[in-house]
């Protein structure tokens, strides 16, 4: 049934009209402005532009940097939120079925979601510098050549690794509350039915912990693409060379640093039809859910 | 097994109670090397913020307590030339207005408008309601460079004003009301229709209590998430005043990778902890609610 | 002082779906009158239209002849009790029941009075300063009961108020919102599923179904004379037998080929034959219209049931037998059925009457 309501003629208004006007100031228009901005190429001065259609499009395409980075970004995405998920749901089953200390626990694993992920980057970038860090000695010594400050692929370790580390706490507290809102009745009948713990898991709890697996997904898959770019900020800039360049990052490059406001324009606005894509897929699945 | 057990009672009694050790060690071990994992970064940053930059050039990092702690962080707060421009004392406060007006400022916009798409029915409703909420679709950053002309143009950088309200544009926190406010049973609206109580009497005299938790849940979240905002006052802010402690951090990034004199790892390190300690305690002193408002969100 | 009537109210969604078909209702002053049926007949929806608190598509709701479909629910001078009781959840038992009386600018001294008033003929006076988290189911009910009738309004509205209780308490508190509702002479109309509630509670009843009032009348009315199979079927326990079959010139036969009823009646073709399991009695071998063969006995305390197959056949039939009884499973019982009481539905449910006792039409049926 319909949620009961008011008909009166403008209080409606009066109350959504301070979060509309803000939107509209600040949201709506400036996502206009990315479109509009899209089809416009500048001189170099930012004194003329003119209207050329698709061709920033076709040159973004067309650029294998930015393929690169569409890919590295996608990767990126899928290896942190793969890494993030599983250790925090190994670490939330355990924290769910330990009697001593549970609480505890649950303290010390969810505190890390308020740490800005500058501050949790430039922590990162500090455990492995050549010039101070340990892990970077550490490391070398047992015979790796390490450097994430010179070696592409040591510099994507390094971010994974921070970006995962800065994720679990949030995702160890969904899983946590999703295991906790598994009914204990269900968890009986499901000790009665099957004796081995781990088959338990895998054929009652997992699949009882999708709807929060999937709002997960997409949480952690947003994350990935754009809370990242402070952690990548302080640590390698996208770098060395661009093999740590996210999406987002190379929006701000373009724009802010570069001034290719045309492209970065462009760029915005295939970010925001991939988030756009994104989002739907959770909805179709936040869908499922109230019909589970 | 229940013939086993019959058969030799003893022996497989302590079998079960070995497997059930072996299987308690494993949680907890598995949960200390999480706790170990999460905490050890922390920890290093905290201690080596008490070193000497130059013990922490010649022997890494730093595991226990050094004796330079008040001097690193003295020097936080009263520099503003070297490596920072401004002090930490500043950087904090900054800190701090952006956290609770983009809190405070969050709470009251959304709540007010989740009570209008919630509890009434007007001609505008639908469309309204996806004007709003299309905004949770598209995080600030995927429009982070207009949106930064717009700000400019209306003269609002380097200001309050131009570093929270934009933020505010997103409809998260109005998403969470509304969820919420669906969950309240209708027949408390309809006993309050009953007994006399107009749109703004039943806001007050029973939502507004109802929602106490829930209003505090959202602060505590949204305190967070202002306090930990990079790009946008990254962008915004270009007069050193308005520098936060998270885009401080930044900076001194930045000054140790140009190289040049000793690095002040010890700054660098104590920033850190100056950055996380404020959001991190709010989190731990409020984590019921905080969980509970962050779990609601997804129903 | 208070009555309500309905005239030809309808209720449609904008989806087309029609929740209230043309329903007609007269409530007298000072009169419980109670709406009955299974879920998803529309009864609530009828409530909540006379509240106010969903709007009426067609029709007139009349409260002391003036109509009032356009006012809204606090200017209607009625007051509602929640199935959940739709308590305030953070105020107090005395700011719960004085909410409505402060809306409506009721002096201090005189809310005081009057919820204490309520608190104490609901026994409530000691728990004035709880939270309804603080209060048991039935304490949160009498709560929800004094709000309503702190307002000493002109009607009340019950929907479904007793369905959270459990079975012991649920029949206390039948007693005493009845008593409560004679004493304090205030016309109400009361929802609810339960067809027991029903029968005990209301002086008329209203029995729904998809939307249409079946039929309306005094208990005894709808038990003795149900205007429809519906209504036969919906009110007694253990439910009325129904048997299908075939009225011609020489009466009814069942399906079975059984000639139960010999009266004439106005009507030939498929019909149904309803009978009280108390109708049927058993009789010495040779004078039975039938006989049953019994599968299975209940044993009730102060009744027993033996439920059977009619010889030859699938039909199945409830009997109420004395109290002791030496019958057991298996055994096959004489059965003659008490045709003064067998009640006839045409191939539409709709009750027929015989064509020799013309005398009794005046009660047939309304609907």
């Amino acid at each position: 049934m319909q949620k009961a309501q008011f008909h009166q003629g403008v209080s409606p208004y009066l109350f959504v009209a301070p979060q509309v006007l803000i939107i509209l100031v600040f949201f709506i228009w400036p996502a206009g402005q990315a479109i509009y901005q899209s089809f416009l190429l500048e001189d170099a001065f930012g004194l003329h532009s003119e209207f050329v259609g698709f061709l920033n499009y076709r040159d973004i395409f067309s650029d294998p940097e930015y393929l690169d980075t569409a890919v590295f970004t996608l990767l990126f995405a899928a290896t942190v939120t793969f890494f993030s998920l599983t250790i925090a749901l190994l670490l939330a089953v355990q924290a769910n079925s330990v009697i001593r200390g549970a609480g505890s626990y649950k303290t010390l694993l969810m505190w890390a979601y308020a740490i800005a992920p500058p501050a949790a980057g430039l922590m990162g970038n500090l455990m492995f510098s050549p010039l101070i860090g340990d892990f970077y000695a550490l490391i070398n010594a047992s015979g790796i050549d390490f450097n994430h400050h010179q070696n592409g692929s040591d510099a994507i370790f390094v971010i994974v690794l921070i970006a995962v580390w800065k994720q679990i706490s949030i995702n160890f507290i969904f899983f946590l509350s999703g295991l906790q809102g598994i009914s204990n009745s269900v968890t009986e009948a499901a000790r009665i039915d099957c004796p081995s713990t781990i088959k338990r898991f895998w054929t009652i709890t997992f699949p009882l912990l999708a709807p929060t697996t999937f709002f997960l997904l997409v949480i952690n898959t947003t994350y990935a693409f754009f809370d990242t770019f402070g952690i990548i900020d302080v640590t390698t800039r996208g770098g060395p060379g661009a093999s740590t360049n996210t999406l987002i990052y190379k929006v701000y490059k373009d724009g802010f640093l570069g001034a290719d406001l045309g492209s970065s324009s462009a760029q915005s606005v295939i970010l925001m039809f991939l988030v756009l894509a994104l989002t739907v897929f959770q909805f179709r699945f936040i869908e499922k859910k109230v019909h589970y | 097994m229940p013939t086993l057990a019959i058969n030799t009672p003893t022996g497989s009694r302590s079998g079960v109670q070995v497997m059930k050790l072996l299987r308690l060690l494993m949680q907890h071990g598995i949960l200390i090397l999480g706790v170990l994992f999460l905490i050890t970064p922390i920890w290093v940053a905290l201690m080596s913020s008490t070193h000497t930059p130059e013990t922490l050039f010649q022997s890494g990092l730093q595991f226990l307590p050094g004796d330079y702690g008040r001097e690193t962080y003295a020097e936080l707060f009263t520099i503003s030339s070297g490596q920072l421009s401004t002090s930490a004392a500043i950087m904090l406060l900054n800190s701090l207005a952006l956290g609770l007006g983009f809190a405070i400022g969050k709470v009251i916009i959304s709540m007010l408008a989740a009570y209008g798409l919630v509890y009434f029915r007007f001609p505008l409703a639908t469309p309204l309601f996806w004007i709003i909420f299309s905004t949770l679709l598209l995080p600030l950053e995927v429009r982070i460079i207009p949106s930064y002309k717009v700000v400019a143009d209306l003269g609002l950088l380097n200001s309050y004003t131009g570093l929270i309200v934009p933020l505010i544009a997103s409809a998260t926190g109005t998403f969470f009301f509304r969820q919420y406010f669906r969950s309240i049973p209708d027949e408390l609206l309809e006993a309050a229709r009953i007994d006399n109580a107009g749109p703004l009497r039943f806001f007050i005299d029973i939502l507004l209590p109802l929602s106490r938790t829930m209003i505090a849940a959202i602060f505590i979240i949204m305190f967070v998430v202002g306090w930990n905002q990079y790009l946008w006052p990254l962008l915004m802010t270009t007069d050193p005043d308005y520098y936060t402690v998270v885009v401080g951090i930044r900076q001194m990034f930045q000054v140790m990778s140009q190289g040049g004199d000793l690095p002040q790892f010890n700054l660098a390190f104590a920033l850190t902890i100056l950055a996380t300690l404020p959001p991190v305690l709010v989190v731990v002193i409020f984590q019921r609610m905080f969980i509970k408002g962050l779990v609601e969100s997804e129903k | 002082m208070a009555n309500i009537e309905l005239h030809n109210v309808r209720k449609s969604y904008a989806n087309g779906v029609e929740a209230i078909k043309g329903v007609d209702l007269q409530v007298a002053d000072k009169e419980l009158i109670v709406i009955v049926g299974p879920s998803g007949c529309g009864k609530s929806t009828l409530l909540r239209m006379i509240a106010g608190l969903e709007t009426v598509s067609s029709g007139n709701l009349m409260l002391d002849g003036q109509i009032i479909n356009h006012l809204e629910p606090a200017e209607r001078d009625i007051a509602m009790v929640f199935q959940n009781y739709a308590l305030y959840p953070h105020m107090s038992v005395f700011n719960n029941m004085a909410y409505g009386l402060k809306n409506r600018k009721v002096p201090k001294t005189e809310i005081e009075q009057r919820v204490i008033e309520a608190a104490k003929i609901l026994e409530l006076d000691q728990l004035l300063d709880r939270k309804p988290s603080q209060l048991s189911g039935g304490q949160r009910q009498r709560v929800a009961m004094g709000r309503a009738i702190v307002r000493k309004p002109k009607l009340f509205l019950f929907d479904e108020p007793l369905s959270n209780l459990d079975a012991r308490l649920r029949g206390q508190m039948r007693i005493e919102i009845k008593q409560l509702q004679r004493n304090l002479a205030t016309t109400a109309v009361y929802v609810t599923h339960d067809q027991v509630e029903a029968m005990t509670l209301g002086d008329r009843l209203i029995v729904m179904n998809q939307g249409k009032a079946e039929q309306i009348g005094t208990p005894s009315e709808l038990y003795n004379k149900p205007a429809s199979l519906f209504v036969a079927g919906f009110l007694g326990s253990p439910t009325i037998n129904v048997l299908e079959g075939s009225l011609g010139k020489s009466g009814f036969e069942a399906e079975s080929g059984h000639k139960l009823d010999r009266r004439k009646f106005p009507y030939s073709g498929k019909a149904s034959l309803a009978i009280r399991p108390e109708d049927l009695h058993i009789v010495p071998v040779g004078q039975e219209d039938f006989r049953l063969r019994i599968n299975m006995i209940e044993e009730l305390g102060s009744e027993t049931l033996a439920i059977g197959t009619v010889e030859n056949s699938a039909q199945k039939l409830t009997v109420r037998l004395p109290k002791k009884t030496s019958l057991s499973e298996g055994a096959l019982l004489s059965v003659k059925l008490d045709y003064k009481h067998s009640h006839l539905f045409d191939d539409h449910g709709k009750r027929l009457e015989p064509e020799k006792v013309e005398h009794r039409q005046q009660y047939s049926a309304i609907a």
